[in-house]
């Protein structure tokens, strides 16, 4: 997908270096362990990796929204239109939140308060935003659940949670995301929680709502078919770091990082015959007690001693096109 | 909402004829109620009387039936030592049983709730573990002692509060003290619990992302929802008021249904603890009913199935 | 995961030691008058003496010598109270559980209507039919139990079902019943371990309570609750006859709480919002 053209090159958010750790009694979770992309706006940028790998970790650190009790983004820049929100204070940064950046969550059966009306959350975030009158208000909140295609909104409005499909309910986490206006959108796997038949449904609403607004999306997914149809750019995550970034055709065609190619070897091809599928031997290591060398090094079949002794910085194998791999290193 | 009304109250009938079974088959448990429902020295022709009244020479199931009828018609019978229908003597000290409660249950609320919430905020800290010792205190403390204590401490030493019996406002102080300690103990402890479950939740994730403000996300979404297995486990509570009136109004010598229901312990009324119970249940049941309609208005996936 | 907690762990050991030899420890007999030292204050009390530690009731009795008995008539009713009705509530949540269908919602009906309606008020009632005495105090106490344990039982219960080895042993052909004795059965005695800890307490507080108010263990046989009772009209000049058995019960009940919640954060966790 290519949005509306001529903002495209323009960064709305940076990150460079993200480290984001859990401090727990048994040790260090090296959750996020340097970071770095950017996201320019009005593109969409899916950040693919298995789970565990650090995807939903790296998003709630932009959001500043780490949970209680251990965790901490302890290194890094997260430059949003210039500024490091690392550093705001946390009133600064709840003027910033919904407005600037937000967020849609992966199940919508728990990202609505189940005892207040679907109207009263959307009315939230609008009042946020613009302030006004009630009625105002509420006629915007009515445009708002249109916008994400509920049909009846006046009568969905008034009821909760509990009544809706799953479906709808993630329509309706849409809706109130909007209604903030934001720039830069994370959506973590918004469709992993629903029927299949729906996903496809949600992923055009997406779409045509990043067209007619313009923000930039960070698609967070496992899904490589998804990343297919949907981004302009992906950026492929293992272990805590970002292995290859670049165009989505660019990436398909000539995958460069060894986990890369495997990733896409494992997945179906959506046209043609279906050929032997692949998978990838042995597990991720554990976050706790990383090496030194490449996080991949242990399941790579072309790892060599060098692999073992340090992290391979990024290469550029191509036009806007990045993967950390010491074989791609020029001798 | 009406058919949820009117469920919970079907609830509370068959709940009702159960104690009202139980009560009737204990008092027969003995072989022979009549000791137990007239004075020792009962002129013979007054047991006569009775035996015929509640046709106690019938079969049992007879004598149900009989029961069954006079207590539906408001009859319980007659307290030994009052000389008057047991109903009446309930309904003459029920008032002052419940000027003492509703304090309680404020008290327990208006202390137990925000304490249990500040408590989750400051999960670890100074202040939860002073909340968290209150708690366990409060717990572990019988009511009865405690009233008897804060008497020795405010009338005895200090000479700040009456010691007991009913009057003006400084009479209230100690008794719903004493009977609301549980309440604030039980609604802080809970809350807490819920609280810190809730706070981890989606939704509430969901609402800082939107930037609310801390304060509604913490008051309005979070407690919203941390409140219903608060009232989830009223039904406890209120039992707990109720047996707790017993011991509080007996060390306050408060004349409410506590007392009478002391009292006729302590002077074997069996007729007048019959009824004591009985009525009871009904008032138990009464407040519940009324905590089911509350759940109802904060948890709407109950409201409208 | 918590320390270990000594001090509870101290607290309930005396006082199941001062129990068990309670005749052997204890100065005094319990139950005997001494009229001319009645309401003397404890020994660190102007007018106290060395000879009463905790001073003397309104019938010269000594008051540790009663509080040591005391403990002995609280821990027995306890481990009785809690064998009969937590028994019955562990047979009952595993019947429940086990078998679903009807024989589960009857039950639990039962469960909830006993959760609704105060037992001590039934206790007071068995007073009054029964006579006070050991039996009826054990009776009405169990009743106040049962329905918790069944409750929490019947859930653990539901869990096991789910699990592969029950499967298996239905494929095996074993009955329901032997099912529920060797697979079910073992498997929710950590959790019965834990709720007859956390029990214990309500226990002890219960059986105070229904002795203060005269449906307990009929005097003079000396019980904490009754020992309040009897010092409930001296607190002006006597204090000590009423308030040093509820600090006893007061500690006792507090240390078993914080005993209960380390059992059962080391062995059932997810019991935690009880």
């Amino acid at each position: 997908m290519s949005a509306a053209g001529g903002v495209k090159d323009e960064t709305i958010l940076e990150v460079r270096d993200l480290r984001t750790h859990f401090f727990l009694r048994r040790g260090v979770v090296k959750a996020v362990d340097g970071v770095s992309f950017t996201l320019r706006r009005g593109e969409v940028l899916g950040l693919v990796g298995e789970s565990g790998c650090g995807k939903s970790v790296t998003a709630l650190s932009l959001m500043r929204l780490l949970p209680k009790g251990g965790a901490r983004a302890i290194g890094g820049e997260v430059l949003l239109d210039g500024t490091d929100i690392l550093t705001l204070g946390d009133s600064q940064m709840r003027e910033i939140r919904g407005r600037k950046i937000s967020m849609i969550l992966q199940d919508p059966q728990t990202s609505l308060n189940p005892v207040f009306t679907v109207g009263d959350q959307l009315r939230e975030s609008i009042f946020r935003r613009a302030g006004g009158r009630t009625a105002q208000i509420m006629r915007e909140a009515v445009a708002a659940l249109r916008r994400v295609d509920i049909a009846a909104p006046e009568q969905r409005i008034g009821q909760y949670p509990h009544q809706m499909s799953g479906g709808m309910k993630q329509r309706v986490v849409g809706a109130i995301v909007m209604s903030g206006e934001p720039e830069v959108l994370i959506a973590d796997e918004p469709t992993t929680a629903l029927d299949v038949t729906i996903q496809l449904q949600y992923l055009k609403l997406l779409q045509r709502l990043q067209r007619e607004t313009g923000m930039a999306i960070l698609f967070i997914t496992h899904d490589f078919g998804v990343v297919a149809r949907l981004c302009d750019r992906v950026a492929v995550m293992y272990a805590g770091r970002i292995v290859e970034c670049g165009p989505v055709q660019e990436v398909f065609e000539h995958p460069s990082h060894p986990y890369t190619q495997a990733l896409i070897a494992s997945v179906p091809a959506m046209t043609g015959p279906i050929g032997r599928l692949t998978t990838i031997e042995g597990q991720p290591p554990s976050l706790m007690d990383l090496s030194a060398g490449c996080r991949f090094e242990p399941r790579c079949r072309h790892a060599e001693a060098r692999c073992r002794e340090a992290y391979p910085p990024p290469v550029g194998v191509g036009p806007d096109h990045t993967a950390d791999c010491w074989r791609l290193q020029p001798a | 909402m009406k058919r949820y009304i009117l469920r919970r109250l079907l609830h509370g009938i068959v709940l009702l004829s159960m104690v009202a079974t139980i009560v009737f088959f204990l008092g027969r448990l003995t072989g022979n109620p009549v000791d137990l429902m007239l004075p020792e020295d009962a002129a013979p022709e007054d047991r006569v009387a009775l035996i015929k009244a509640l046709g106690l020479d019938g079969p049992l199931h007879e004598q149900f039936f009989i029961f069954a009828t006079n207590a539906f018609k408001g009859d319980l019978g007659m307290s030994i030592r009052m000389r008057q229908p047991a109903v009446e003597a309930f309904f003459s000290r029920l008032p002052n049983t419940l000027a003492i409660i509703p304090w309680a249950i404020l008290l327990g609320t208006c202390i137990g709730i925000p304490l249990g919430v500040v408590s989750a905020l400051n999960r670890g800290n100074i202040l939860d573990r002073a909340a968290g010792t209150v708690g366990v205190l409060g717990i572990a403390t019988p009511s009865f002692w405690l009233g008897i204590l804060l008497i020795f401490v405010f009338s005895v030493e200090l000479g700040w509060l009456p010691s007991g019996r009913m009057g003006g406002p400084e009479h209230y102080v100690l008794p719903v003290i004493t009977l609301g300690t549980f309440l604030v103990a039980g609604f802080m402890r809970l809350t807490r619990s819920s609280m810190l479950e809730v706070m981890d939740s989606e939704f509430v994730k969901l609402a800082r992302i939107k930037g609310l403000h801390e304060g509604v996300v913490i008051w309005k979404h979070c407690l919203r929802n941390a409140l219903i297995p608060v009232l989830t486990l009223w039904g406890v509570f209120v039992g707990n008021l109720i047996t707790g009136a017993i011991v509080v109004e007996t060390v306050f010598a408060w004349p409410g249904v506590g007392r009478l229901t002391y009292e006729a312990v302590i002077y074997r009324d069996f007729p007048l603890l019959q009824a004591v119970i009985i009525l009871k249940a009904i008032l138990i049941l009464t407040i519940n009913l009324m905590v089911d309609i509350l759940y109802a208005y904060v948890d709407p996936r109950i409201r409208l199935t | 995961m918590r320390r270990i907690p000594w001090i509870p762990i101290t607290i309930i050991s005396v006082i199941v030691i001062m129990a068990a030899f309670a005749p052997l420890i204890a100065p005094y007999s319990p139950i005997d008058q001494t009229l001319p030292d009645k309401l003397l204050p404890p020994f660190w009390l102007e007018g106290g003496r060395g000879k009463y530690i905790l001073g003397t009731d309104p019938f010269g009795r000594d008051i540790l010598s009663r509080l040591i008995h005391g403990a002995r008539v609280s821990l027995i009713v306890a481990l009785l109270a809690l064998t009969a009705g937590g028994g019955v509530g562990l047979a009952i949540g595993i019947l429940a559980g086990y078998l679903g269908g009807p024989v589960d919602s009857v039950l639990m009906r039962l469960v909830d209507a006993a959760f609704t309606f105060p037992a001590i008020l039934f206790a007071l009632l068995l007073a009054v039919t029964m006579g006070q005495g050991m039996a009826t105090l054990v009776i009405a106490i169990s009743l106040l139990l049962w329905a918790s344990f069944a409750r929490i039982i019947r859930g653990e219960v539901l869990a096991l079902k789910q699990r592969d080895f029950v499967a298996l042993a239905k494929v095996r052909g074993c009955s329901a019943l032997r099912i529920m004795l060797t697979h079910i059965l073992p498997n929710v005695l950590n959790t019965f371990m834990v709720l007859v800890t956390l029990n214990i307490g309500v226990v002890i507080i219960a059986e105070a309570a229904l002795s203060f108010l005269g449906a307990g263990i009929p005097p003079p046989t000396p019980t904490w609750g009754l020992m309040i009772s009897e010092g409930r009209g001296r607190i002006a000049d006597a204090w000590w006859v009423s308030l040093i058995p509820g600090i006893a019960i007061t500690l006792l009940v507090l240390s078993v709480n914080l005993f209960g919640d380390w059992l059962r954060d080391r062995l059932d966790p997810r019991l935690r919002q009880l």
